[in-house]
Formats: structure tokens, sequence, C-alpha cells
């Protein structure tokens, strides 16, 4: 015998009891609270970025910047106010309707079982369709920011020019790759969707691409209103 | 007592997967095994970043001092901080997170043992990373806190601080998995009945020290992006000439470096919250207040951190806020201390080796406290900064602190661990050895620094009065090196031969010594239920429990999980290959001044490697279908 003997478990309670999965103390599946656990490090994350976006603010001894035109003192050449909020208005609106469709996505896995008698309820319940339209609109906002930053640098703001460059392009950069990663993760759980179908088993794996993809996407309206839309 | 040729104290049937052998450790998901590795990698780092002290000390132990090189010497400070926080202490206590976290709370292992397994991993290749090149003298030079513009390339051209920038983003890849995961396997695995309140201190203190993991480490990583970037693509984020602020690193470094001071030292904190109480014979005086205290420590943590730069001249606004909210970080501390002293007071007090690090824990730390929240005012922090003084004061804290703590718990749990003491009488050797030469060391160290000696100085002349102090001090590494050295011995010996030790040998109240030493590989045949804060204390029916011995438990046989029908994860080559890939990707990046077509093809295939290998991990399910 071990010296000790604990109290007598709980039968249901027991990592391998009757219901199946394992024993978790809050009942929530481990990887929802890994996700939430990943997205408060992200917090911290960005805000060192916009933080450093904002000290940087007005800071860079040459232009061009984002919100007023430039005058370079030896050629005389006029650098106009870099930033297009018309256009990435447009891109923010995408990425936005792309959080819409994902949640319609998750619910769609959700409900995979329910009967779908009307073309609506086909419509809202394909998992497929939805994550397709969340992928492309992911796909399309980085096509956004490729246009956005080729067209930077035509105009001649690389991340090398001044302080406004380094920072602009590294914070949404780094938005963007996350929006690239999401990407890549939403089109493998497609792959499998068209391998063997996602299941409403599967709907806690949709689940956490799905906060991840809401949190870069709130992240994004942050960045927007900070970098964008604040002169 | 029994002899060392006793039989051991149960044996078990065979296990399912080989316990022996390189490849099952290669593959290991176990927790307690990852635990064994992270020990066994730590102390070899302590042993290496001791060795590079020694060196610094053989060059100050006279005037104008001979031994190494300027630029030897700038390498081997460098290295000899950032090996001891990120390579030594840290994962010191990492083996501990792992080893422990999981018994105290009840689970059979943590949350994602695969990503735990890669947590280690990425430790072990990204020390291995930075630690390399002093072997070669291209170490990094800049100092552990790698101060920009310093450590821009303007002014560090060289490839040493490439290996510090990337280094130590390979290493917080590793620390941030692990915080997810503990963070996790804490809030969710814990046994039925096994309310917060009634969670071990050591796990509360961990669980303190994950989530300033969790929120530390992404700014420092944003910190050293910036560099990198700076480094490798002439962004100007710390170019002073471009309109940079001199003080962006330094505030994004120390917004991480005073969280990780509590990240280094409240696990040590734990674990002689479980010494004190069991070798006193008492419960932990005040655990809520322990809790908060901890819990205040943490959230303080994240507001102090400009007390390191008081001499950049922020103005007196700023320097009076984080001069109030040093001092106010030294209240909870303080109240620990009370509170361990309390917990010994009137007990029935046991000097096992265990016991005495832990007390000299409290001593130890109490004087570098002192000293500490000495440099909370700004005007005596004029004096100190950058001088020996805060040499002394941070080794009390860290090596007075931090490592006898992380070596009390090492006693207290290794008949645990392995089933066996560690012997007393080579303890007693390493215990008195380390605390003469700790104090011989970094004693003398306070007088040199407020008679005005500069840290990181190379050589220093005669006749200003430090000559004794610093040969008092290159005295005392020679004895800490002794110590550790029958540290050493002692873990090799008992390892091998040590007395065997049963399931619960020190009469302890939780409940990872309720199972057997060493515990099966699914820690617990049935989950326990928990119903007090000191299970085995409260069990008894008297209110201490007695040690147990070896002969109680002989003829126990364990019964293996798959005789319990419980599932374990499969072991996995995984997430190895994955970590490799990281790293293979990283080292890319040296080369993108010299050859930018070889960088880029190894970075592009250290990507497609590493991200092959994640969906190969992913595909596979951790265990069997059951």
């Amino acid at each position: 015998m071990t010296a000790t003997t604990l109290p007598a478990p709980d039968a249901a309670a027991d990592g391998h009891g009757h219901g199946g999965g394992h024993y978790t103390t809050l009942g929530l599946d481990n990887r929802k609270i890994a996700i939430w656990t990943f997205i408060g490090s992200e917090c911290m994350l960005f805000a060192s970025l916009i933080s450093t976006y904002l000290i940087y603010k007005g800071r860079s001894i040459k232009g061009p910047f984002p919100h007023e035109p430039w005058t370079e003192p030896v050629t005389g050449k006029v650098f106009p106010a870099i930033l297009d909020i018309p256009v990435t208005s447009a891109s923010t609106f995408v990425l936005l309707m792309s959080s819409f469709a994902m949640v319609l996505a998750l619910a769609a896995v959700q409900n995979k079982q329910l009967p779908k008698h009307t073309l609506g309820d086909k419509i809202l319940g394909s998992s497929k369709l939805w994550l397709w339209v969340t992928c492309l609109m992911g796909v399309m906002f980085l096509g956004f920011q490729a246009f956005e930053f080729t067209a930077f640098i035509r105009e001649g703001l690389t991340i090398r020019t001044n302080l406004f460059g380094s920072s602009f392009f590294t914070l949404t950069g780094f938005h963007g790759a996350h929006v690239a990663v999401g990407v890549c993760w939403l089109f493998s759980l497609l792959a499998i969707d068209y391998k063997r179908g996602l299941q409403p088993s599967d709907a806690t794996n949709v689940d956490i691409a799905a906060l991840y993809w809401h949190f870069v996407d709130v992240i994004w309206i942050v960045i927007f209103t900070l970098v964008y839309l604040i002169k | 007592m029994a002899t060392i040729a006793a039989a051991p104290p149960y044996t078990t049937a065979a296990s399912e997967y080989s316990n022996t052998g390189l490849w099952s450790w290669l593959t290991t998901v176990d927790h307690k095994r990852i635990g064994a590795l992270y020990l066994v990698t730590s102390l070899i780092f302590f042993v290496i970043g001791g060795l590079e002290a020694f060196l610094i000390r053989a060059q100050l132990a006279v005037p104008n001092g001979q031994v190494l090189s300027a630029d030897m010497y700038n390498q081997l400070f460098t290295m000899h901080g950032t090996t001891m926080v990120f390579l030594a202490i840290m994962p010191l206590s990492a083996a501990f997170f792992n080893y422990l976290i999981p018994l105290q709370i009840g689970a059979r292992d943590v949350a994602f043992p695969r990503l735990n397994a890669f947590s280690y991993w990425i430790y072990l290749l990204g020390g291995i990373f930075i630690t390399v090149p002093i072997f070669f003298a291209v170490a990094p030079d800049g100092g552990w806190f790698g101060y920009a513009p310093l450590s821009t390339r303007q002014y560090s051209p060289q490839i040493n601080m490439d290996f510090w920038v990337l280094g130590l983003q390979i290493l917080g890849i590793s620390s941030l998995a692990a915080s997810f995961n503990f963070i996790t396997t804490i809030i969710n695995m814990r046994a039925p009945g096994m309310h917060l309140m009634r969670m071990p201190i050591f796990t509360w203190m961990s669980f303190v020290v994950q989530f300033l993991v969790a929120l530390a480490f992404p700014v420092i990583t944003v910190a050293l992006v910036f560099l990198q970037f700076d480094r490798f693509f002439g962004t100007n984020f710390y170019a002073i000439g471009a309109g940079a602020d001199p003080l962006l690193w330094q505030h994004l470094f120390w917004v991480f470096g005073h969280p990780e001071v509590y990240i280094l030292i409240l696990p040590a904190f734990g674990l002689v919250s479980e010494v004190l109480p069991t070798f006193s014979r008492k419960p932990l005086f005040g655990y809520p207040v322990m809790v908060y205290s901890g819990i205040l420590i943490g959230f303080l943590g994240f507001g102090v951190w400009a007390h390191h730069m008081f001499s950049v001249g922020m103005g007196p606004i700023a320097d009076a806020v984080f001069a109030l909210t040093t001092m106010l970080i030294a209240i909870p501390t303080g109240v620990k201390i009370f509170n361990w002293l309390a917990t010994m007071w009137d007990g029935q007090l046991r000097f096992t080796v265990a016991m005495k690090f832990a007390v000299a824990l409290v001593g130890m730390f109490t004087i570098g406290g002192i000293s500490g929240v000495m440099h909370s005012s700004p005007p005596a922090d004029l004096q100190q900064t950058d001088t020996y003084f805060i040499v002394a004061h941070f080794h009390y804290v860290l090596f007075g602190g931090s490592m006898f703590g992380l070596f009390a718990g090492l006693y207290y749990y290794f008949p645990k661990f392995s089933g066996r003491f560690m012997s007393e009488k080579l303890g007693e050797w390493h215990f008195w050895l380390s605390l003469i030469g700790m104090n011989l060391t970094f004693f003398p160290m306070h007088f040199a620094g407020l008679l005005g000696m500069p840290r990181r100085t190379y050589q220093y002349d005669a006749g200003q009065g430090i000559e004794l102090f610093n040969l008092l001090s290159t005295i005392g590494t020679l004895v800490l090196m002794l110590g550790t050295l029958f540290g050493l011995i002692n873990l090799w010996k008992s390892w091998k031969s040590g007395e065997r030790a049963s399931s619960n040998p020190w009469g302890a109240p939780t409940i990872e010594w309720a199972i057997p030493s060493p515990p099966p590989e699914h820690n617990f045949d049935e989950l326990p239920n928990i119903t007090s804060r000191y299970p085995l204390w409260d069990l008894k029916g008297t209110v201490i429990a007695k040690p147990t011995t070896v002969e109680e438990e002989a003829g126990f046989v364990q019964k293996t999980a798959k005789q319990l029908h419980i599932p374990m994860p499969n072991p996995s080559i995984l997430p190895l290959v994955t970590a490799a890939g990281v790293l293979f990707m990283f080292s890319g990046m040296l080369f993108t001044d010299s050859n930018i077509k070889l960088a880029i093809g190894i970075m592009i295939t250290g990507a497609v490697w590493w991200i092959g290998a994640l969906y190969t991990w992913l595909m596979t399910p951790l265990e069997d279908a059951h």
C-alpha cells in the first residue's frame, strides 16, 4: 500500500469517466483557455507596437508624413500626405465583414446535424461557404495591404525612410502577418471540411480559430483608429 | 533506516513504452521526464555561467588584472548575466513547474504535453545557440540588458549581438509557450475539490509567474524585433540621428525586465513556502495573505520598471511615481518574510539541508531586499546606480534568494523525483560553503560599490581602497564554486545510489506526497478528491502526519496506466523536429549581411521545415482512440 489513501474520487469526475472526454475543472475545453491566454499575451505585443508608433508620431525629422504633405528641402519635391483613408476604410470594412462570416461559419459547424429544409437553411448551414467567404475576405484585406505598401514605397516611403516608416510598416506588417496566419488556419479548416466534413465535435477547433480571427479584427479597429483616423 | 541496498519502495509492471534509451528522452511528453530534462540542462548552464563569473572575478582579483582582454571581459559579463537569468534560473524554476504543478493540483499531465516538450527543446536549442559563440570569442558583448543604441549595428557592428538578439527571441518562444500551457493547466486541470484557495502555495506562485511571463515577454519580443530590424534591415527605431528616442529600448526592456525579476524570485518563494511548514510541523502562517501578496507583487511588478532608469533624467514627477511604487512593492515582499518567520515560530524545527537553504533564503533575501529598497529613493540611487553596490544587491536576491530557494526545493523534492534521498552529509558541505562563499563574494561588493567602483569595469587602479574588497570577492567565488561542486556531486551520487525514500519521507502535507516516489507515469491511479489545504495532515485524524518509511511500503506493486485503463499521451518526436526547424529558420538571419541569398534560403527551408512538422503534429492525435 502507499502510505496515504486520499478520499475516494467522484466516479464521474475521474479522468476517464463515462462522459468520454477528459475531466476539466471548469468543464471548458483546455484549448479555449489556452487561446484566451494567448490572446492576452498578444494584447501586450500589439500594445508595445502601437505605443511605439504613437511615441514616434511627429518625431520623424524628414518625410513623407502620414497626414500632411512634406517638401524635400534640397530638391523642393513635394510629397503628399501618404495615408489613403478611403482605400483603407474599404479594407477595414472587408475585414469587419469577415468576422461576420466567421460567426456564421462557426454556427454552421455547431448546427451541422440540424435538418435543413429551406434554401436559407442550406445557405446558412454551409460551413464551407462561410469559411470560404471568411478566407477570401482575409485574402482581400491582405491584397489591400499589399497594394497600400507598394503604393507607399512608390511614393518614397520605405521601412528605412524615417521613424514613421519604420514604426508604420512594422506595426501594420505584424498585423498583416497575423491575418496571414489566420487565413492559413482557416484554409486548413476548410481542407478538413472538404476531406471529411467538419462535425459539431470539431466546433472547438473552429471556435478557437474564430476567437483568433476576431481578435485580429479587433486589433485592426484599434490600429485603424489610432494610425489612420486620428491626425 | 533502510540501507542503500534495500529493495525499492515499490515495483511497477512493465510500461507500455520504453523508459530508457536516448529515443525515449527525445520523444517524451511526460511532464516529469521533461522536468528532469529541464533540471539537468539548467544545471549545466548554471555551471557554464558560474565559470564565466569565475573568469570575471579572476580578472578583477588584483588591480590592473591581465587575465582577460577587454573584449573577452565584455563577452563574459554579458554571457554570465544572460546565462544565469535565461538559461539557469528560469529553466531551473521551469523544472519545478513541470514536475510539481500537475502533481500538486492532482492532474495526470499538463494541458498540452507535446507543447510542453516543444518548450523544452526550444529552450535547449536556443540555449546552445546563444552559448556556443563564447567558445569562439564572438559571444554577445553588450551587457545582459543590451541597451540600444549601443547594441545597434552602428556601435556593435560584429556578429556578437546578432546571437543575443536572435537567441533571446528563440528563448522567448519557449517561455511563452510554457506560460500558456501552465496557465491552462492550473485553471482547468485541478482535481475535484482543489479550489483556488486550496492550491499549494508553490502552484500559486507559479500561477502568478506564468501570467508575468505571458504579459512581459511580448514586450521584450517587440523590443528585440525592433533591434533585429534595425540591425538587419536598417530601420530607425534606435537610430538617434533619425530622431529616435534613446530611451525607447530602456523603457521596453524594463517593462519586461522588472516583471522578469519576479519571474525569477516567486518560484523560489513558492518552494520555500512548501519547505518551511513541513520542517516546522506547522501549517504556513497566513496562507491567504501569502497568496494575495504574491498576486500583488505580480501586479505592482509591472509598475516599477523605470526605477532602473532614475539616472537618465526622467524628471521629478516620473522619478517620484516610480520611487513610490518601488517602495510599495517592498510591502508584500516584507509580508512574506514575516509570514515565514511566523511559520517557524514555535514550530518543531528540523534542520535538514532543505530547511537550511530555506531559512538562508529568508535571511539573505532580506539583506538583498533592504539594499534593494534603498535604490527606490532616486537621490540614493544616483549614487548607487551602475556601481558594484547594485551588483551586490541583485546577487543577494538572485543567489541568496532564487538559487537558495531552488536548492531548498531540490533537496526537498529530490526524494519525490527519484525515490532516493540526497545525501545530508554532502548537502551540509554544499550549504555551508555556498552560504559562506556567497557572503564572502557579494558582501564586500557593497563597500566597493559605495566607494565608487563602477560595475562592468575591466580593470581598476590600485590605491582607491577597493583592492581588499575585490580580492575577498574573488576568494569567495572559489568557495562558492567548491560548494556548488559538492552540490553537483551530491546530486550525481544520490541519483545513482542515494538512500531509498518512501512516498512521504518528510511527513509533508500536500497531495504530491500521497503517491509513490518516484510517481508512476499517470501520477494518480484515481484523481483525488481534495477536501482541504493540507490533505495529508488533515486526513490522519491528527493534525500532523508522520513521515512514512520504506519498510511500510515494501511489497506494494504500482499498476501501470494501461492496467488501470488510463489513456496516456503517446511519445512524439515532432516537438523536437518543430523546435529544430524554428532554430534553423532563426539561424538563417545571421547571414543577412554576409550572404543574403544563403540567409533567405535557410530561413525559407527552416520555415517549411517547422510548419510542415507543426501540421504533422496537429494532425497526429495526442493519444490512441479510446
